[in-house]
């Protein structure tokens, strides 16, 4: 058995009864980083030393008896999380010698949940894009074939589950940089309400949307993580008060009799191979006793131009800060992709365009929050492809400057409305790339779509696929 | 849509080359062209959404409570004066 193929559960059993540490898990994850990472380049910087000592501690803290949830379990970060004396880059050169001097809520959290931090993983240069060909430390490659990109802006997450160089990632979304590069490779992803995970210490993109979630194997090690990052935190205004569940104790309920929502304007230049894949995940539904129902839901494509709007318009302001003066370099190191991106969410402020493209855009955001409410009166919740194709070729976002936008088409309504949503694998293509399946509901609904998730889960072969490696 | 380039990234406090300037020009154009299509919705009286979570007013007591000390925050400033950030001066004697 290779140790750093397991899953959170199965990880969390072995070290309960003994039958491994978590030096040796953390010295497997290790392992299979030196092996492979060289061709995957999932990860920016491997915190081997530290890592080791963290095993160390949780090793001493089990034999104690110590009950932490993620107690000696090795996970991989992305490289936007601000993480106490480990460098922190969001992949810009701006940040390349940058060292947090504070933890982000999210590492503290685990950190108290006792997880070993394996290193800091790559991503697009400020989590700007869906490939990570625009991180300034060179791409990441699909596991699955390294002639393919992963997905971003966690793509490099993503990556190091599916080439077991983790047991587990932290990824952020703001409109599918959890749940797209999860589909691309293969791995379940959630992207939690907006409000329900601490965006403190993450390093600001869009800070009405960005969501800080898991990238797992399974979703029940996904339930696992999110029970430790959800909750009320005072450094972040905007997280909720809202009881958080125990999310992993029902996945198993049963689901008959929910309903479950498809519509048509999701299907719009998917892939036939794609659109095949989530036409089968009826089946398994309805022997689960869920019905399926059709509905209407807004256009997607008018969700591209809402978000294109704020997403720049937000960055323009949150990049505003990268000055050189208090940290990081000065403003000549930006990429090409945060350039523009700066520069037209700076048009789409000034003065004279404001009401043409950002008052507009948050309007048309009202009517799409409003569309999701109308649906979620008709069904429980809606399934859809997660994205248009499968993982695409490497070069292919090379200055396409929407590439991300027409990548993320099918997750970008659900980001704007704040709502929570989940990639499942639903199958492959023919040359055997991943293909997923996203699980939207509504505002806080995380235990739904978690337990509906589970049972899909459990009725189909996807998540036991074992990718073998071959480089 | 026309966009003044040069303008923008004066405002946006960004140094560009004249070579850079014409291929954003290009490329932020065919970006805007993406979101015309939101002119087709009728958005009349519909109310903005600038947020979310439906949390309004969130305070917290106005009280002292620990914070990185003056050399953590300063950990990674280049040009440091006096435990002050040193920048450049912008006012003329």
């Amino acid at each position: 058995m290779n140790l750093n193929q397991l899953t959170i559960t199965e990880a969390k059993k072995g070290l309960k009864k003994k039958k491994f540490s978590s030096v040796d898990l953390t010295n497997a994850c290790l392992e299979q980083i030196k092996k492979y990472d060289k061709h995957i380049n999932a990860y920016i910087s491997v915190t081997e030393e530290k890592s080791l000592k963290q095993a160390e501690k949780a090793d001493q803290k089990l034999a104690q008896g110590d009950n932490s949830p993620l107690l000696g379990i090795p996970l991989s970060i992305k490289d936007n999380f601000s993480t106490r004396g480990v460098r922190t880059t969001a992949s810009s050169k701006v940040l390349d010698e940058y060292i947090p001097p504070y933890n982000a809520t999210v590492v503290s959290r685990l950190l108290d949940a006792g997880m070993v931090m394996l290193g800091k993983t790559n991503m697009d240069a400020w989590a700007h894009g869906s490939s990570t060909e625009t991180s300034d430390f060179g791409t990441t490659k699909n596991p699955w074939n390294i002639n393919h990109l992963p997905g971003g802006s966690s793509g490099g997450a993503a990556a190091s589950v599916a080439s077991y160089e983790t047991i587990a990632a932290i990824g952020s979304e703001t409109a599918g940089s959890i749940r797209q590069p999860a589909s691309w490779c293969g791995v379940v992803g959630l992207k939690p309400t907006y409000g329900r995970v601490s965006r403190y210490g993450v390093i600001a993109m869009a800070s009405s949307l960005d969501s800080p979630g898991p990238i797992t194997r399974t979703v029940e090690d996904s339930a696992l993580i999110l029970e430790v990052l959800a909750g009320k935190d005072e450094n972040d205004a905007t997280t909720s008060e809202k009881t958080t569940a125990t999310y992993s104790k029902n996945l198993n309920k049963d689901i008959s009799g929910i309903t479950i929502g498809i519509s048509d304007d999701y299907f719009q230049g998917v892939d036939e191979e794609v659109k095949q894949a989530i036409m089968d995940t009826y089946k398994p539904f309805e022997k689960l006793g869920a019905k399926i129902k059709k509905i209407k839901l807004f256009d997607p494509k008018y969700a591209i131009a809402v978000y294109t709007i704020l997403q720049r318009s937000e960055v323009s302001s949150n990049l505003a800060r990268y000055d050189g003066i208090r940290y990081g370099h000065d403003r000549s190191f930006f990429g090409d992709e945060a350039k523009r991106r700066i520069m037209l969410g700076t048009y789409t402020l000034s003065s004279g365009y404001y009401d043409a493209y950002y008052k507009k855009a948050q309007q048309v955001r009202t009517l799409i929050i409003k569309d999701f409410e109308k649906s979620f009166g008709e069904v429980d919740i809606i399934i859809a492809p997660t994205s248009p194709t499968t993982a695409l070729p490497v070069g292919a976002s090379k200055d396409q400057s929407m590439f991300g936008e027409l990548a993320d088409m099918l997750v970008e309504p659900s980001s704007i409305a704040g709502l929570p949503g989940i990639n499942v694998p639903a199958g492959f293509s023919k040359n055997r790339l991943p293909i997923g399946m996203q699980i939207i509901g509504p505002q806080f609904s995380e235990e739904l779509i978690l337990n509906i998730a589970h049972k899909y889960e459990q009725e189909t072969p996807w998540h036991t696929t074992k990718l073998d490696i071959n480089l | 849509m026309k966009i003044n380039v040069t303008h923008i990234a004066k405002l946006a406090n960004l140094p560009l080359s004249h070579e850079e300037k014409q291929k954003f020009e290009k490329q932020l154009e065919e970006t805007l062209s993406y979101v015309e299509n939101l002119k087709e919705i009728d958005t009349k009286d519909v109310e903005p959404t600038s947020q979310v979570t439906g949390l309004e007013n969130v305070t917290r007591e106005d009280a002292a409570s620990p914070s990185l000390t003056q050399e953590e925050a300063l950990s990674n400033t280049k040009s440091i004066h006096n435990g002050f950030v040193k920048v450049t001066a912008i006012l003329e004697q």
